[in-house]
């Protein structure tokens, strides 16, 4: 017969296996899991009959909307993913804007508001944090740890915020820095509010201070809210650069 | 022919009417004036119905969004929940004034009711010293007319609660009712569907650069 068998050589082998056994734990290795992504959430507040405040010839709920997107338009550009509770002038209650913030595993959720103020120092903003007490992380174990609902990882909706109060004042922090630096007053304070009790995200309300309506005042607050928008934006910016582990949903 | 004697006794009763009259004429006379100056010494003040005693009011400040002590001297009733509903009275009366720091229309008629109540302990028996629930019945016409605004609200509710435990020290938790009504919030923002705890409302410092 032409055709010979030809067996292989033993060093050969030996090569083929040790290659097969080196290639073999990258083969099995799972591709890396994509980095969370930095998501924010921008809750307008108000909606639908819920005009809010007041702002001279303005209802809140319209202020907050085209703040919203100003503010989206800010982020998006310096390239973080937004999520916003509402995008038109409906209504939108408490439990469905948490459960909005909450899906989106946000590193970051800013509840907007505005209002007058009586103050003479001009315009402001004001910071406000969940007055839920704080607790213990032990307490909350991460969700990716956690088991199905009800088990013993269960958070009870309307105090999700205590676990996150830690984290939601050092994002606090770091807007009251920014818009310190631009030259706005601000003060911080804790406030009971439905909307970001429920919220397991670090959760800042934000509440600018607009000054009396004057023909004088509605030109300055125009630049105002322009001002406080960029300020939040380059905070936003400088909370994701602080540390990846923003994005990881712990709390 | 009128006999004399009837002649008599007719000329002194018509000399005693005319003498009635004219007393009375003076009488009268003479009450319209005391009327007329117990008029101009009327108490500009209403009077005191409960001894002075030293209040501590804490008093809202939208300016720095804080809430600072001021002690004032006012008549305080004995009875716990009619000198709670007198010192929250006041709070209001302070941020009704025209330069007030905080201002909210309405003032002291604002507050309907204050209600306290025991805290029941674990064992469901309440103690003489147990810690109290206030519960601050509000009028319709105050959340009404009370400015929309994070700030704002919460500094009023802030500063009721922490009136109330400044005053009433056993008062721990505070729940607000409008009308006898529950209500979701006081003006749009602040919650009013739960308890307050008075040990959780301690002043926020401003954070002005």
């Amino acid at each position: 017969m032409a055709g010979t068998h030809r067996r292989p050589s033993l060093p050969g082998s030996l090569a083929a296996i040790f290659i097969l056994f080196a290639l073999l734990p990258a083969a099995a290795q799972t591709p890396p899991a994509p980095a969370p992504r930095f998501v924010v959430v921008l809750d307008a507040a108000h909606g639908g009959d819920d005009l809010g405040a007041r702002l001279g010839n303005q209802a809140e709920k319209d202020y907050t909307l085209a703040l919203s997107v100003k503010l989206r338009s800010l982020l998006m550009a310096r390239g973080i993913a937004v999520v916003t509770t509402r995008e038109s002038g409906a209504d939108v209650d408490a439990d469905r804007r948490a459960e909005i913030a909450n899906r989106a595993n946000a590193a970051a959720c800013l509840n907007l508001h505005a209002a007058l103020t009586s103050s003479k120092n001009g315009p402001a903003v004001h910071l406000f944090l969940s007055s839920l007490p704080p607790v213990a992380e032990s307490r909350f174990p991460p969700l990716r740890q956690r088991p199905i609902a009800g088990g013993p990882g269960f958070v009870p909706w309307r105090t999700a915020q205590s676990a996150w109060i830690t984290r939601s004042t050092a994002l606090a922090g770091v807007l009251n820095s920014a818009l310190t630096h631009t030259g706005i007053t601000v003060t911080l304070g804790r406030t009971a509010l439905p909307a970001i009790d429920s919220m397991a995200c670090p959760a800042v309300a934000v509440e600018i201070a607009l000054q009396r309506q004057t023909d004088a005042a509605s030109a300055d607050d125009a630049g105002f809210e322009a001002k406080v928008a960029d300020a939040l934006a380059a905070a936003l910016v400088e909370w994701r650069a602080d540390g990846g582990q923003f994005g990881v949903r712990r709390p | 022919m009128i006999p004399r004697h009837q002649t008599v006794l007719f000329v002194i009763l018509l000399l005693a009417s005319v003498i009635m009259g004219a007393l009375l004429w003076n009488q009268l006379r003479r009450a319209h004036e005391r009327l007329l100056r117990g008029q101009d010494a009327a108490p500009t003040q209403a009077p005191q119905v409960a001894p002075a005693e030293q209040a501590t009011l804490m008093v809202a400040n939208d300016a720095d969004n804080s809430v600072q002590p001021r002690i004032l001297t006012l008549p305080l009733p004995q009875n716990p929940e009619a000198r709670a509903r007198a010192v929250l009275g006041k709070l209001l009366d302070l941020y009704a004034a025209p330069d007030a720091t905080h201002p909210i229309p309405g003032g002291a008629s604002s507050i309907a009711q204050v209600f306290l109540v025991p805290i029941a302990e674990s064992n469901g028996k309440a103690s003489p010293t147990a810690p109290q629930l206030a519960v601050v019945n509000l009028t319709n016409a105050f959340a009404a007319g009370h400015p929309s605004g994070l700030e704002t609200e919460t500094l009023t509710i802030l500063s009721i609660c922490a009136t109330l435990n400044a005053n009433l020290p056993r008062v721990t938790q505070v729940r607000f009712l409008v009308d006898g009504q529950t209500r979701a919030t006081l003006a749009g923002h602040a919650d009013l569907t739960r308890t307050y705890l008075t040990d959780a409302t301690a002043p926020t410092e401003g954070a002005n650069p």
